[in-house]
Order: C-alpha cells, then structure tokens, then sequence
C-alpha cells in the first residue's frame, strides 16, 4: 500500500456570480514511504492548491473538493475535522513558502515550536521546549537555547526556515508536503535548506512532496516527478527519465528554458511562447495546445488521456517530443 | 525604553501647556468676554470695571497667565463663579462618577463588541456578519442621547427594570471612599448600596457604550478578517492545532493589537458621550457639571479646569495605550 | 460623540516585520492619538500611492455603482438633498406659522396629533409639524454643509500649507492640531460654544466645523508628503516647473480624494454633533429655525413626555440622513483603496 494515493482529485472553485473555476483537475499521484516526489509546474497550475486539499487546509467555502486522498488507506478527505486535525502536524506536515509570514510575529519561536509537541506528543511546556531546543539544534539553527525565546522578527530568513522544518518535522511524521520551501530564500542559503531537507527526510525515513517551479530542486532531490499543468498531470516519470527523456512538450520546454553554463556560447534559450493565460478548457482539448511548438489537429479535439510509456512514467500528449535531452 | 517614556512625559506636558494656553487666551479675549457672560449685555460700566478688576482682567494677559499658570501649578484653580467653591473640590466630588460610567461602559464594549467583532469575522458574509455590521452603521448614526431617552422610556417607565436616573435610591446611605460608589459598597461591606449603585449604572453605561461598541466591533471585525487571510494562521492548521489554541494564540493574539489602540482612542468619544448621558441619567458626573456650568452663568474657572483635565485623561490614556504595545508587541519592543 | 467614522474603518494590514509600528517608532513619537493620526496619514497614502489620474477616479466610480451601499447610501443623500431644495413646493404649510386650531388645543400636557390637515399634528407651538420637519432638512442641511465646509477649507488650508513646505512650519502646524486631536470631539465643541457669550447658528457650525479642521488636515498634509517623494512631482520638478504651480496642479489635486471622502463621513458627525449641542442648550436660539437637530434637542426633549413624536420623527430623520452618508462614506472609501482594486 502506498503512503500516499491521491486519486481524481479536482478541486473547483466558485465564487458567488463568478464562472467556476477549474484548480485541479483529476491529479492522481502516489507516493511511496520514504520515496521524494515532485509536483513542478507554473504558478497556477494547481499545484499548491493540491497540497493544501491534500491537507485539507482549503478556506470551508468558495471551493469543491473531489476525488479520494487516500493516507494508508484512509481518505483524509472523508475525515472528520477533529481526525483529521489529530493527524496534521503528527502524521502529515507541511512547509511553506514565506518563512516570515508563516510564522507568527508575535510568539517566541520557542512555543511555535513546543506547541506541536504539547498538542500531539501530550507534552507539558517545560518537556516540549527542551525537545524544542534540540529540534532547533537538529535543523542547524546556532544557540538554540536563545533562540526559543526570540520571535521570527530577529532571526534571518534561513533560520526561519530551518524553524518552520523543525516544526514540520518535530512529530517525527511519516509525510512532510514542502510547497516552495526556497523561493522566498536567498540563493546561497536555498542549497542550503535542500541539503538540510534531503538529509533529514533520509534519516527519518518521512516521504516527502515537494512542490516547486524550479526544475532544479527537483533535480537534485525527487525520486519520482509529475509535471502539471493547467490543473492536471501532463507527464510522469522518475527523475532520470525526465531528465533524459522528456516526452511532453511542456517538460521538454521547461527543461531547455533553463539557462546552462555548458550551453554552447550565442546559443538561445528557449522560453516558452505564451503563458497561463492562453490555456484552453481541457474539455476542448489539450490546455497546452496554444503554447505548443508539436500542436496537431487531435490535440483541439478534447483532451488527451495520461497513458504508460515505455519509460516507467505515463504522459498526456497526442505528439509527444522524441529528441533527447541530455542529463543534466 | 526609558528614554521614550521620559520624552513622551515631556511632550505630554508641552501639550497640556499649550492647550491652557490657547484656552486660557481665547477665554479672556473673546467678545463680551467672562465679564459680559457673567454680567449680562446691559450691566452698567461701573460694574464692568469692577468685576473685571475684582478678576484680575485688568492686567496684561501675560501676567494674567503666568498668575494662573502658577496657581495651577499649585492645584489651585481658583473658585467656581456660580457656588464658590474650589474648582479641585467640585471637580473631585465628580471626577469618580464620571470615571465609573466610562469603566462601565468601556467594559460592556470590549466585552460584547471583541466577541461579537470576532464571529462576525468568522461568519463573514452570513446573516450575524450582516446584522452586526447593520447594528455598527446605526449605532454610529444615532443621537446617543436619543438612544439615551428611548432606552429610559422602555426600562424605566414601560417595563420596570431600572430607575430613571441618579447613582443611587434617595435615601439609601452609602459610605464615601473611593467616589465610586459600586467600589464603595463592595470596601464597606454595604453589598446593598453597590448592588444598588450598579443597578443604577447599568442602563446608562449602555447607552454611553453605544458608540465604543460600534467602533470595536468594526476594528475587531476588519482586524480578525486580515489575520484569517495570514498564513501563520495557515501554518497553526497545518499543525494540527485545537481550535482553541488557534483562535486565542494566533488569531485574537494579533487581531487584538489594533483593538487596544481603538480603546485608547475611544477614551475620546467616552468623554464625549458622557457629558450627554449624564445629562439624560441625571449623573452626577464632569458632564453634568459642564452642563450646569454653562447653563448657569458662564463657570469659567471650572470649565477650564475640566477642559484641561479631559485633554490630560486623554493624553495619559493613549500613552499608556503606546507604552503598552512595549509589553504585547515584540516588533516595537526593539526600535 | 467624537468622530466614530474615521475610526471605524478597517484598521492597517500589518504585513511583514519591517512596517513600524506607529506607537513607539522614531517619527511618530507625537503626543496623543498617535494611532488616530497614523491612521489617518495611511488613509491619505493610500489614495496618494498609485494616482492614474481620471482613470483612477473612473475606475473607483465604476466599483461605487456596482456597491449596493453604495447605492442605498447615494439614494439617501439625493433624497434628503431634493427634500431640502424642494421644500418650499412639498410642505403643505408655513413652517413658522402658529395655526389657531392647534394653537387652541395647546395645553401644558396636551399637543394635538394627526389630523387631516396636519398628518404629524402639532409641536409646542401650535405649528405644523410635517412642514417643520420638511423645512428641516433644508436647514440641517445647511448647518451640516456649512460646517463641513469650513472644516474642510481650514484643514486643507492647514494640511496643504504644512504638507507642501514641510520642515518647521509643518511642525508647528501639526502640533496644532495635536493639541486639537487630544481634546474629545464634542467637548471642544462644548468649549467652543461656551465660550462664546451668546450661542447662534452660527457658533454651532463654527464650533462643529473646527472639530473636523485637525483630521482633515492630517489627512491632506499625508497624502501630500507621500506625493512628495513620488515621481511625477519629482519629474515635474526635474522639469522646472514652479513649486507653487506643483503644489496647486500636481499634488492638491491628487490630494482631494480623500479628503472628499472623508467630508461624506464628516457630514454625518457634523449633524449628530450639532443635534448634541442643541440638547445641550448649546444650540441656536432661534425659535422659529426648524433644524432636526434643534427639533430633537429642544423640544423633543423636553415634550418627550407629552408628545415622543417630538423626538422621534427629528431624530429618524437625523439617524436615516447620518446613516446614508456613513453608507456612502464609507463605501467611496473602499472604492478608493487600492488594496480592493481589480
């Protein structure tokens, strides 16, 4: 059984006299205990929006959720409120983009910390900030012990994000979902923070999903990718398939937009053409079609379906790319 | 830390002086001045001229000043035109009235309006959002003094509930220590004459409450709202926290920094409102002493003296409101 | 009775942990009301920040017609404007006139009701009340106008000439209106009145307008200094133009909207104010002005006993008049905030 099997999981949102809108699109992805997986897309192409209905962290109105989340069986989706809070932040954490304004500026890290332990570890407070301390130490935060009683305010950015991995990770849960745990990090401290990540979901043993626009996180960290994009799984493959063998055009653009240093000299970059807002309803046809260099007639005439390749993956496209794309 | 409450100290008193100032000038400079108020249009000159010598108007308004600001300085503010009595006595005697309808009425709007700010924000948009919101818009919009007559009209005459007006029944004897005489009972054992000093309190304070109401539950309201979009909030559900633990320590925690300012503010519009509830309650409080003040004769010594210490309520209030944000926020407690 | 409006918006979005709070930061070290005043300079950024020009103001005009409080609060305002011009042609009496019918049932706890000829009966003196009360919205509207105004030319003369030289004559002018701000509202009203030797019409809208003469030039003087530094004053600096001439056509003008908006909110404190006053016997003593505000004050009060009416029509109209300012106040105000543009 896997660790994680999301099955047909739409989300729709509704605003009152607005057109419903389409964030995710039957997404269906599993993930393995222990295993790295990758969500990548553009912003927009729901694949925040996925995490936060895997979490079941959506605002109660405006939305629909569908489809299944099945966590070792059990659909969080059907869950109670209260069960399904017992298991965010114990079983199932997550860490997000902003370190700053993920933390609450006017609570001592310290018991931002502690609380989760108090809430599911039933410790009391005195017990909780001594683990705290360690968990701090844990993720590389310096004099740790000092550190409980500051607030997010003075510490850097990095050492925010160490906190907010410290807080994900403190009940030892068995998936840590990471929405752009780097974007809003400095370069230099961003290899930083995935260095420390890998390590720790590789000690614990806790899968983790990482959801990111930037192809070389997942380069450097996911074992298995899914590319989405205007809400669905366009392509999915292991990390060195999709690196060698990228099928969709989507992928493959995504791939060669990234600029190289071993790229010949005067050689162009290819972006893209277009953005989001091109797209088409996936119910006319591909919703990559107005963006695509391979677009063919079959692709305006209702969408393709996600089928196996040879490659181990499955992929969604009428004319898929054949060219290689050498690894990185 | 120090230094800023030193330098706020300072100009608090730079404010106060420059208030006396402006009044003390306008007041001996305006047409007719004190003199004609106190004396009528039609008074002969030689009375005129003996009044305003008796008062000292004679002099340059400088010296006129510096003799006043002296006395002040002294807690003397002379004797009141209409009984003759100190002005520090009068306004002592009605200081503490005052102040205990304020409380009140500041108690019954933090309480009533940071709940009421607080579910409306989580019911955005449903029919308790609305009515609140409704309820905010008239209690701003109305007269409070109407409010005052109307809500008077229903407790007292048509159904029995509370008495009309006063702090207490006439002839119930209740011991004088602090002035503020639910205290005073509670200090001297007489539970009776407190229960019958808050009985007399209550509809009064609600109607003083009406507008510090409407304002918290606003404040309370639009501030809860932005903390629930703030991904803190996103990141306690993501911990699993109870809800309790989510709605006291990361909600209300930070959507309650805006409403302490509120309540400083609204000291203000306590004031206010209290001159015009006391008038309608019959409470022997600064308003109905501003009231009488004007209405018999022209009280200039006492008027001042509450003007200068309305300004000075003011000012400490919103200071200790800043000063305080030292111990609930830590981002100013750097700077 | 201070000034609810310009509290009661919502308060500043506290992003990050950079923005200062306005308490105890080095800037505002100020006396009194700091966060009143904070509050008030980031109302005058907030329409200084972007300024599109006319399509700015189009575009917020356009949000304000899809706003159904918009809408209530403009039909309330229109309605009360009509009755006030039109007076004259919809009362069916003289409003000063003493009729003998009612005058003759006049007694000390008696005052005649609803008849034919006078649908809302009789007030103390034996005149029709419905035709008082028509007549009334002419006169409250003048005072609440009037006093409006005054408060908002004095302001703006204020807050231009501190926002636009700045340095010590900005200092001295906004520690003006500090001393101004830490006296509550209506009891500077009340003091203002009262030293007055004799109170008129005319003291009460000047007593009610200078209440508002310290937030309106707050409010200018912010959205001025926030132009300051922008860069189409900058630009037309660059280009010579005279500061006086940058001053009148590039930032007062930019300046306006908020101050427009907050005049709406005005009017309403400004006729609840006025309404006290009176209640005070602080009003105007002029008998025969039917004003709502002297109407409930006086009379309503004093024969509210005998005849509520008295009180009550004066005081229905006074609250559904505030009210419909307030609504359109207060939604101008959201239109023009740039955190609701879409």
């Amino acid at each position: 059984m896997s660790l994680l099997d999301v099955r047909d999981l739409s989300v729709v949102f509704q605003r009152r006299g607005e057109r419903p809108f389409t964030a995710v699109d039957k997404v269906s992805f599993t993930v393995e205990p222990g295993q790295t997986v990758g969500l990548v897309g553009e912003s927009g192409c729901g694949k925040s929006v996925t995490s936060l209905a895997i979490m079941g962290l959506l605002p109660k109105r405006g939305n629909k959720v569908t489809g299944e989340v099945l966590f070792e069986g059990t659909d969080l989706l059907r869950l109670r409120p209260d069960d399904l809070r017992d298991r965010r932040g114990r079983e199932i954490s997550m860490i997000f983009q902003d370190p700053l304004s993920s933390l609450n500026p006017v609570i001592p890290i310290g018991i931002q910390v502690a609380e989760v332990l108090e809430r599911h570890q039933g410790r009391d407070r005195k017990q909780a900030l001594r683990e705290s301390r360690d968990l701090l130490d844990a993720v590389g935060i310096p004099d740790p012990q000092r550190r409980l009683s500051e607030y997010p305010h003075q510490i850097s950015g990095g050492m925010r994000q160490r906190a907010l991995i410290a807080i994900a990770l403190a009940c030892k849960p068995r998936l840590l979902i990471a929405d752009e745990p780097t974007t809003a990090l400095d370069v230099t401290i961003q290899a930083q923070i995935l260095t420390l990540l890998k390590q720790l979901v590789d000690e614990t043993g806790t899968a983790l999903v990482m959801i990111t626009h930037d192809l070389g996180v997942v380069a450097g960290l996911c074992d298995t990718v899914n590319v989405l994009y205007g809400g669905k799984v366009v392509e999915r493959a292991p990390r060195h398939e999709l690196f060698a063998h990228a099928r969709h055009p989507y992928t493959h653009g995504l791939l060669n937009s990234v600029p190289r240093l071993d790229s010949p000299r005067g050689e162009r970059l290819h972006a893209i053409r277009g953005s989001v807002a091109d797209n088409i309803p996936w119910a006319e046809g591909c919703a990559f079609a107005p963006r695509c260099d391979n677009v063919v007639d079959a692709c305006l005439e209702g969408p393709p379906p996600l089928e196996p390749t040879a490659g181990g993956g499955d992929l969604r496209c009428n004319n898929p790319v054949s060219e290689e794309v050498a690894v990185r | 830390m120090l230094r800023v409450i030193v330098r706020r100290l300072l100009q608090l008193v730079v404010t106060l002086m420059a208030l006396s100032a402006l009044i003390f000038i306008w007041l001996r400079n305006l047409p007719g001045g004190p003199v004609e108020a106190l004396l009528g249009e039609r008074a002969t000159p030689e009375r005129r001229a003996l009044l305003t010598k008796a008062l000292g108007y004679d002099q340059p308004i400088l010296v006129q000043y510096g003799k006043f600001m002296q006395r002040v300085l002294t807690g003397d503010f002379g004797n009141s035109i209409r009984t003759g009595d100190p002005v520090t006595e009068v306004i002592s005697r009605a200081f503490p009235a005052t102040i205990e309808l304020a409380l009140a009425a500041m108690i019954i709007a933090v309480g009533l309006g940071v709940p009421l700010g607080y579910l409306a924000a989580r019911w955005r948009g449903r029919a308790l959002d609305n009515l609140t919101i409704a309820g905010t818009l008239l209690g701003i919009s109305i007269p409070i003094f109407f409010l005052g007559y109307l809500l008077k009209d229903v407790f007292t005459q048509n159904i029995h509930w509370f008495p009309p007006s006063g702090r207490l029944t006439t002839g119930l004897d209740n011991t004088n220590v602090t002035g503020f005489f639910v205290l005073d009972g509670l200090l001297t054992r007489e539970f009776d004459a407190s229960a019958d000093a808050l009985w007399h309190l209550i509809l009064p304070a609600v109607t003083l409450a009406t507008i510090p109401l409407a304002v918290i539950v606003r404040i309370t309201r639009a501030s809860v709202l932005d903390v629930l979009n703030e991904d803190y909030v996103r990141t306690a559900e993501a911990k699993g926290l109870r809800h309790r633990t989510i709605r006291g320590r990361h909600i209300l925690r930070n959507a309650l920094l805006p409403v302490v300012t509120t309540i400083g503010l609204q000291t203000g519009a306590l004031l206010s409102g209290a001159v015009l509830t006391e008038k309608v309650y019959n409470w022997g409080g600064l308003g109905t002493l501003i009231t009488d003040s004007i209405s018999g004769g022209r009280d200039y010594p006492v008027l001042q003296a509450i003007i200068l210490l309305a300004a000075l309520v003011f000012v400490v209030v919103n200071l200790l409101v800043d000063l305080s944000y030292a111990f609930i926020d830590p981002r100013v407690r750097v700077r | 009775m201070s000034d609810p409006t310009t509290q009661a918006g919502t308060p500043a979005p506290r992003s990050g942990d950079d923005k200062p709070r306005p308490g105890m930061s080095e800037r505002s070290i100020g006396l009194l009301g700091d966060r009143k005043k904070a509050r008030l300079d980031e109302l005058a950024q907030a329409s200084a920040s972007d300024r599109g020009g006319i399509s700015l103001v189009r575009d917020a005009a356009r949000r304000l017609r899809r706003n159904p409080v918009a809408i209530v609060g403009a039909t309330i305002v229109a309605l009360f404007v009509l009755m006030a011009i039109f007076a004259p042609l919809i009362a069916p009496h003289d409003p000063v006139q003493r009729f003998d019918e009612l005058t003759k049932n006049l007694t000390v706890d008696t005052i005649p009701g609803s008849s034919s000829e006078f649908p809302f009966g009789s007030d103390p003196l034996g005149r029709d009340f419905l035709s008082r009360m028509i007549y009334g919205a002419r006169q409250t509207l003048f005072v609440g106008v009037l006093a409006t105004l005054i408060g908002l030319a004095l302001g703006v003369l204020i807050g231009a000439i501190a926002g636009a030289f700045g340095g010590w004559v900005d200092v001295v002018l906004m520690r003006l209106t500090d001393v101004m701000l830490a006296l509550p509202s209506l009891l500077l009203a009340i003091t203002l009145v009262a030293l007055a030797s004799r109170s008129s019409q005319w003291t009460v809208i000047f007593a009610v307008a200078i209440v508002s003469v310290p937030i309106f030039a707050r409010l200018l003087r912010g959205s001025m200094l926030a132009q300051r530094e922008s860069d189409h004053v900058l630009a037309a600096r660059a280009l010579g133009v005279k500061e006086r001439n940058i001053v009148l056509r590039h930032m007062l003008p930019n300046s306006l909207t908020a101050v427009i908006v907050q005049a709406t909110l005005t009017f309403a404190v400004a006729i609840l104010d006025a309404a006290a006053l009176s209640f005070l016997g602080l009003g105007d003593p002029d008998i025969n002005r039917a004003e709502w505000g002297l109407m409930l004050g006086v009379d309503g009060q004093r024969y509210f006993e005998v005849r509520p009416e008295l009180a009550y029509y004066p005081a229905l109209a006074i609250i559904v008049v505030a009210l419909g300012f307030t609504l359109l106040g207060e939604a101008m105000r959201e239109a023009i905030d740039p955190k609701n543009r879409r």
